[in-house]
Parts: C-alpha cells; structure tokens; sequence
C-alpha cells in the first residue's frame, strides 16, 4: 500500500439543498473530507443527519428537488487527472462516465432497490455494456464470475433468477456484484446492512472487506450504528443535521471523542453492551410463581410442509421478559403469532393463566374466549409505518382497542391523555396523524395501543429493529419502565443478541424452527452452551476498534449438510 | 402455462353459460314477443290479421313454449350443431347473417386497441416526466374532457366536422361503389380511408382512460429505489426510463385489457349505429327492437366470447411480462 496516503476523492464545502414551499431546507451544509486511496471511511449520523444526501451528491444523484448548491468534489483519477463531479451536468455524458464505472453505489434497501422484473444477471451485466460495451456471451462470463466473488451458491442457475428469489442477504450479495462489475474505485454503500439480521450483516461487512482489499477499492461507508462504524472504519466522519460535528481516525473518535454529539451516538451502543440499569436495580423475580404462559410441544407446519415451529416449550413467569433470539427464518415470528393465535399450531399446548387462577389452552380455545384472551395478550410490532393506519389520527389509533372494549366518551378521551402521557408523547398532539412522527415516536403509539386495553402479556416482535440505534435503548427502557408500573410480561422478538441482552431476564434461541438454547440471559450471554448462540453472539459489532470482532468470529454450520438459498 | 390456460378456458364456461342466460332472459324481459312486434307493425300499416294466423305463427317459431324449452332448443342447436337459429325478421339463419359483419366488429375493436394503446403509453409517459409542466396540463384537460363526452356525441361531431369543413364522404366503412365490391386493392385503400374516423372516435374515451393509469403508474415507478440504482450505474435518463420505470409500469397497464375490450365492443356497437357501419352494432339494435331473440341473443354471446377471449389473453400476457406472477 504503497499510495495509501493518496486522496482519491476530496469534498470541499459542499452544500445540498431542497427547495420547498415553506423555504430552502439544507440538507448538507458545508460538509468537507478526503477520502484515501484504498481505506475506508465512514459517515455516521442518525436518520436525517444528511448523511446519506452527502453520499448522493457524489454521484450527483440526490432525489428531487435536491440539487448541489456549492462546494467542490474532486475525483482523482488512477492516470492522475481530475474531475469536480460537482461542477457537471446531472444528466451529462461524463457524470454518467463516472457512475458505475469509477465510482460504483450499494443501497440500503437490496429488495426495492433492485428491478423485480429483470434477471439479477441483466441487471449486472448492464454496467458492461454501457461503459465497455461488452459483448453478451462475454458479459455472461464476467457475470458469472462476479457472482462467484460475493459467493453466491450455485452462479449458473443464480444468474438466471430474480430478486424475489433471493433471500435478504443474497439481495445485497447481488447489489455488491453489480457495484463491482467495472471495477470502480471508489465504493459508496449507504447502509447496506441496516436491513439485515446481525450474523447476515457480520457477512456482508466482511465481504465488502474482503473485496475492498483484493480491488484496492476505496469505501466510503454510510451508517447510523457506531458497532459496525468501529469494526470497519479506517477513518471517521459524525454528521448532525447537514454539518460535520467531529471528523478523526476510528481510534480518535472512539478513545477521544471530542464532540458531545459523538460521545452520545457512542454511549447508545455502549449502553447496549450490558444489561439495562433499571434491570440490574430490580429484584429478583421469583422463581416457583406459578407461570402466567406454559407452552408445551408446539408445532406447526405450513401446508408448504415447512416445519416453521417444531416442538418448542417454553414458560413465562409474571412480570418477567422472555427473550426468543435467531437469524430471519428462524421461526421466531411465526412462533409469536401462534401464542397470539394468529397462525393455528397443531400440535401442543399454550396454556394461559388468567388473573383468577384458571388456565387456559389457547391452542384449543374457542372464538369467544380468544377475544377475551386477545385484550389480555397484546403484540407490537417491528415496523412503526405500516403497523399504524395512516388515515387514523394518534388518538383513534390508541383509542381502537378501548373502543372494542366498550370505552366511550369523555372516559374514553382521558385514557388516551393518560396513555400518550405514559409513553412520553404529548397528548396535545393527539389530533396529529402518524406521518408527523419520528420512527421512535411511531413505536410509543404502538406502544401506547398495545398497552391501552391493561395487558398483562406481551409479545413484542422485532419491536426495536426499524429504529436507529441511538433511539432503541430510549424505547427499550420505556418497555421496561412500563412494565414495572403495570406488572407486564413480555415475549420479546429479536435478531439482536445485544438488545436481547439489554432488557430479558431470560433467553431462548430459536434455530430452524426448533429451540435450541435456554436458559438466564447472563448465562446464555456469557456462557452459550450451544454453537449457534455462540455464532449469534460474535456477530455483533464491538464498538472498539482497537478490538475487531467480526472478522474472526465464530461460524455456525448446521450438522446435517446445510444448503443456502 | 398451458395448464393455467387450459384451466382458464375451462372457468370460461359457466360463465359464458351464464351469459347466455342472461342475455336471453333480458331479450324476452320486455313484455311480448316478436310476433307482437310484428302484429304491431302490420296493424300501423292498415292491415288486419286473424287471429289463427298468429297462432300457427306463434306454434311454427316456437314462440308458444315455455321459455326454459326455447332457450334449451337454442343451445342444444349451437352447441350439437353450429346452428344458431334463425332470424324471424329477416328469415335467415343467423349465422349467414352474422359472420361477416363479425369479422368488421372484429377489426375494428383491435384497431382500436392498437390506436389506443400506441398513443396512450407516449402521451402518459410525458405525462408522467414533465409532471405539472403545460404538456402534462393540457393532456390531462383533454383526457378528461374525452372521458366525459360519450361516444355517440363524439361520433355526430366527428362526422359533422369532416363532412361539412373537409367534404368527406363519412359514414360506413366504404365509399358507395365498392360496398358490393369483391375484395381487391382499391377496396383495402378506401377501407383505410374510412376506418380511421371510427376507430378514434371510438378509442378516444378508452385512450384518455389509459392516459390517466400510465401517468399514475409511472409517477409511482419514477421515486422507486431501482431507478436511483440504475441511475448510478451510468445509464443514460432515456434509457434509464424505457428500460426500468416503463417497463414496469406497462404490467398494470397490460391487466386494463381486460376491461378495456368490452368498453371498446361496446362503444364500436353505439358508434357504428350512429355511422352506419357494415358491423354487429347496428344489427343488434334492430333485432333488440324486433325482439328477433335468437339473432340478438346470439349477437350478445359471440360478442361475450370475443370479451372473455380478451380478458384471458390479458391474464396470460401480464403472466408472461412479470415474474412474480406464477401460475399454479
């Protein structure tokens, strides 16, 4: 690495804006930095931040009504020329020579950000074609050996398929084919991994590495989570509402931070790394009281002959949070909708304790009793847009299920106050509709819904997992806060081991359908019996460069012979 | 595929069975028959008929049986022996009369579907790009005012238009000396001078119709992700556009054949009443008026046909242009 100390790309002061009707918002206001021949540099911000803008100015191409304002971009050709991409036409032959081709762009979302209707193999070969015209059966070939380099399983018939076909991670798999189908120099990911589960998103970060170093590619890597920041970043950029606040070495921003911005996105993930406060001050809960959920041999099976839940047991003390962990298509989901009754297990029981000490089967209840038990277990859910009905206003959303329950009028008004109060949003905003409201807000109406009815269980899936990082331990703690003023158990749903760790008293680790760990959540965080816990566990990112985790984590392969799809 | 398309036809044919109900029940709703009609007719031009006359009449056509026993005469004869009864009015079997007339409906509605089509996909694509610019304004204003004018008006005006400002011959699909004519390369050239008129005037209201989806269509394919990534691959806007947002956009657009069809045989009926032109239009509504029920009846089913026929070709296109669609 001889050129390592070469800037390839140097922004100077630039400036994007959007022209609305109320004024000028400016999304990236003066924002400059170098980015080095071969290194990686990562921008990191919470949603809104600009720092995704920043990234698509680059390439010039910022959705409208963005356009650059001012400020330069000047590219460093491998022959030594330049280039100020700011300085040319949007819709230009030379931007267009430099998209895809010197500098190449992966995105956050690998499902809608790949076309549904054109073979994966068409949509990465198509940068061949426009920069070097490449011939077809040649353009196959090259194709087939990019999708060789991501390692996909079987490139030939892979080539062929569509996006639907793939899974999450295979998706993004795709979409780092086709960044580098040209070769290009530079490589822009903007959040690549934000939608993947934590062993998938360990993968992709390695394989952006990998390639990195055998393409001698510079990474400009955009992200809201300081873990993945310290696994991967040779260098550092904190972005607040447009403006840098803190630019430095990985090292220097983590063991010296010197913005209050910086030390606070470093704290919610640090805070994350051990169990919540409010837990550790709690008193034990007692361990023979009789439980409030007993679930026995649950099975279900899709008429597909998937075994998607395979004789799980498991029981849930009052007051207590049970966590269920494993990778997307683990069964986790499908495991909570069978307690709600939701999807109809075959097999076993799921007995409920009611408040006056009979118990019931759930799993062979009838419709009436289902309704009843419906008000008294309650589900959140993971993603805070397309949960909450955007034609509702906050107060009918909460109000819904107090309606069901007969709640009206003036009663009915001062519960969903009281609610909105509990969950820290301000009931004079309860005219206001879903839209108005930030991710983290979202999630405390689905919050306030879910507990408005006095639930006393409830099963919360993936409940954190669309927010950002910093916002997650603000609601698990609200969760938490909830659940000692009103006596709550909960299920909680998770990919991440750290939130998991954060907030269950217990943990259970779901594999294929089946549980294969279970156990206190200190002894199956600290001591994992099992192989894919273990797997689950050094897949988080460790916000500390000066200790990588993820590179030398420990990999679980199923026994009998595993296929990927 | 060829088993979905198998399966297809086969649902194809309760559902023409009930169409043939239907259109039977409604032909005999109004209260008489056609010799009521007929006695009407003879009456208003002075003549007098007994009343055994009309009897024997009335037991020769079939007319005196329940009506059950008629439509199952009726269905045995098309479906035993291609036979679909005869014209009381015009004393012919019906098939003489209808099959030559059909092949004009035919032509004229997939002129038509191709008119709209070629022309609604561009205007609806600049539509969509130039979003509030004067284009997208004016196509909309005149999308609109085409949706609203039915089609029988369009056709007077049309037709006043080009006779009384450009002095054409308009109405029919010939000029007068090659109506009888046998087919021949004078008679194709004339054709094509007449069909147009008609075939905008019918494909007006659909073509405004599927201006409006394109537009919305592509607005919504145009702020997808996908178009972002291709944009940063280096593909040029007018490449990026056809290839990604259009393409995708075009499937809904494929699934309106199936309603666009019967709007099209429907308004070529009500246009070519008003134009006179040599189709089935003007036939139904004289036997409709007749109650001539075995033509009308036979009128609404192979024009039912023609629709499902359509349809399915629809589904089986939109099946073909997107992946996603699986048939099972």
């Amino acid at each position: 690495m001889s050129m390592s100390n070469d800037t390839i790309l140097k922004v100077d002061d630039l400036q994007t804006s959007f022209k609305t009707r109320t004024g000028t918002f400016k999304a990236v206001d003066g924002v400059s930095f170098e980015l080095k021949r071969g290194k990686t540099l990562c921008v990191v911000g919470e949603s809104g931040s600009g720092k995704s803008v920043t990234a698509r100015s680059i390439l010039q191409i910022v959705d409208k009504p963005g356009t650059i304002e001012g400020g330069s971009i000047v590219l460093t050709r491998q022959d030594g020329s330049q280039v100020d991409l700011a300085r040319l036409n949007p819709r230009g032959e030379e931007i267009r020579s430099v998209r895809g081709r010197e500098i190449a762009m992966i995105f956050q979302e690998p499902m809608s950000s790949l076309s549904p209707v054109h073979r994966i193999g068409e949509q990465i070969g198509e940068a061949l074609r426009i920069h070097f015209g490449t011939p077809k059966a040649e353009r196959r070939e090259r194709v087939l050996d990019l999708l060789r380099q991501v390692e996909i399983p079987r490139p030939e018939t892979a080539i062929d398929r569509y996006t639907f076909e793939f899974s999450g991670g295979m998706r993004q798999r795709v979409m780092i084919a086709m960044a580098l189908a040209c070769n290009p120099q530079i490589l822009i990911a903007d959040e690549p991994t934000t939608a993947l589960d934590v062993t998938t998103q360990a993968e992709i970060l390695d394989l952006i590495k990998r390639l990195q170093q055998s393409h001698g590619m510079s990474v400009l890597f955009i992200t809201h989570d300081m873990g993945v920041v310290a696994e991967i970043a040779d260098e550092v950029l904190v972005m607040y509402r447009g403006r840098v606040m803190e630019h430095g070495t990985v090292d220097e921003v983590f063991h010296a931070p010197k913005d209050d911005y910086t030390k606070r996105l470093i704290g919610s993930v640090v805070r994350l790394e051990r169990k919540a406060e409010i837990r550790l001050k709690r008193a034990e809960i007692e361990a023979d009281a009789a439980p409030l959920l007993e679930v026995r041999n649950m099975s279900l099976t899709f008429p597909s002959g998937l075994k998607a839940v395979d004789d799980v047991s498991l029981t849930v003390r009052p007051g207590e949070t049970l966590g269920i962990v494993g990778e997307s298509g683990s069964g986790k989901t499908t495991m909570g909708r069978c307690l709600l009754r939701i999807y109809d297990p075959q097999m076993g029981e799921i007995n409920y304790r009611r408040a006056d000490g009979t118990v019931i089967d759930m799993r062979t209840a009838d419709k009436p009793q289902l309704k009843e038990l419906r008000r008294e277990v309650r589900m959140i859910f993971q993603d805070p847009v397309g949960s909450l009905s955007p034609r509702k206003t906050v107060a009918q959303i909460i109000a819904e299920p107090l309606k069901l329950a007969g709640m009206r009028g003036k009663e009915l008004d001062e519960r969903v106050a009281e609610l909105m109060q509990q969950v820290g949003l301000e009931p004079a905003w309860r005219e206001r509709y879903p839209h108005a409201f930030s991710g983290g807000q979202r999630q405390r109406i689905g919050i306030a819904r879910a507990i408005s009815v006095k639930p006393r269980l409830i099963i919360a899936d993936e409940a954190t997992s669309a927010l950002d990082v910093s916002l997650r331990s603000q609601v698990l703690d609200l969760m938490m806060k909830l659940q000692d003023e009103m006596g709550l158990s909960y299920v909680f749903i998770s990919h991440d081991m750290s939130v998991i760790r954060y907030m269950c008293d217990r943990v259970a680790v779901m594999y294929r359908g089946k549980l294969v760990e279970a156990g206190e959540t200190d002894q199956v965080v600290n001591r994992p019996t099992h192989d894919y816990t273990k797997a689950l566990l050094s897949a988080i990112p460790h916000p500390d460069p000066r200790d990588r985790r993820i590179q030398n984590r420990f990999r679980y392969v199923a026994p009998s012979a595993s296929v990927n799809g | 595929m060829l088993r979905y398309i198998a399966r297809r036809l086969v649902f194809a044919i309760p559902t023409l069975l009930a169409v043939s109900i239907i259109a039977f029940i409604i032909i005999q709703l109004p209260p008489g028959d056609y010799l009521t009609t007929l006695m009407a007719d003879w009456a208003s031009q002075g003549g007098a008929v007994e009343a055994g006359t009309v009897a024997a009449m009335r037991e020769r056509y079939g007319l005196d049986q329940p009506m059950y026993f008629q439509y199952y005469k009726w269905m045995a004869g098309i479906l035993l022996h291609g036979d679909f009864g005869i014209s009381f009015e015009l004393g012919k079997p019906v098939t003489e009369l209808i099959w030559s007339r059909l092949g004009f409906s035919l032509m004229l509605s997939l002129l038509t579907l191709c008119f709209v089509w070629a022309v609604a996909i561009p205007i609806g694509i600049l539509s969509a790009v130039r979003q509030y610019s004067i284009s997208d304004y004016v196509a909309t204003f005149l999308a609109f005012f085409f949706l609203a004018v039915p089609d029988f008006l369009m056709a007077l005006g049309a037709m006043y238009v080009m006779s009384v400002w450009f002095g054409q011959s308009v109405g029919g699909l010939f000029s007068p000396e090659y109506v009888d004519a046998g087919w021949s390369f004078g008679k194709l050239l004339d054709l094509a001078n007449h069909v147009w008129l008609p075939v905008i005037v019918i494909g007006l209201g659909s073509l405004a119709a599927l201006v409006r989806i394109m537009r919305a269509n592509l607005l919504d394919e145009l702020s997808k992700p996908y178009v972002t990534t291709a944009r940063a691959k280096g593909m040029s806007e007018f490449e990026l556009l056809i290839r990604y947002p259009v393409r995708l956009a075009l499937n809904p657009l494929i699934s309106t054949l199936g309603w666009i069809l019967p709007a099209v045989i429907s308004g070529e009926i009500i246009v070519s009443v008003v134009m006179s032109l040599p189709t089935t239009g003007p036939l139904l509504l004289r036997a409709l008026l007749a109650q001539d029920m075995y033509l009308a009846g036979s009128l609404i089913l192979l024009i039912s046909v023609l629709t499902i026929i359509g349809t399915l070709i629809s589904d089986i296109l939109l099946a073909m242009t997107d992946p996603r669609i699986r048939l099972t």
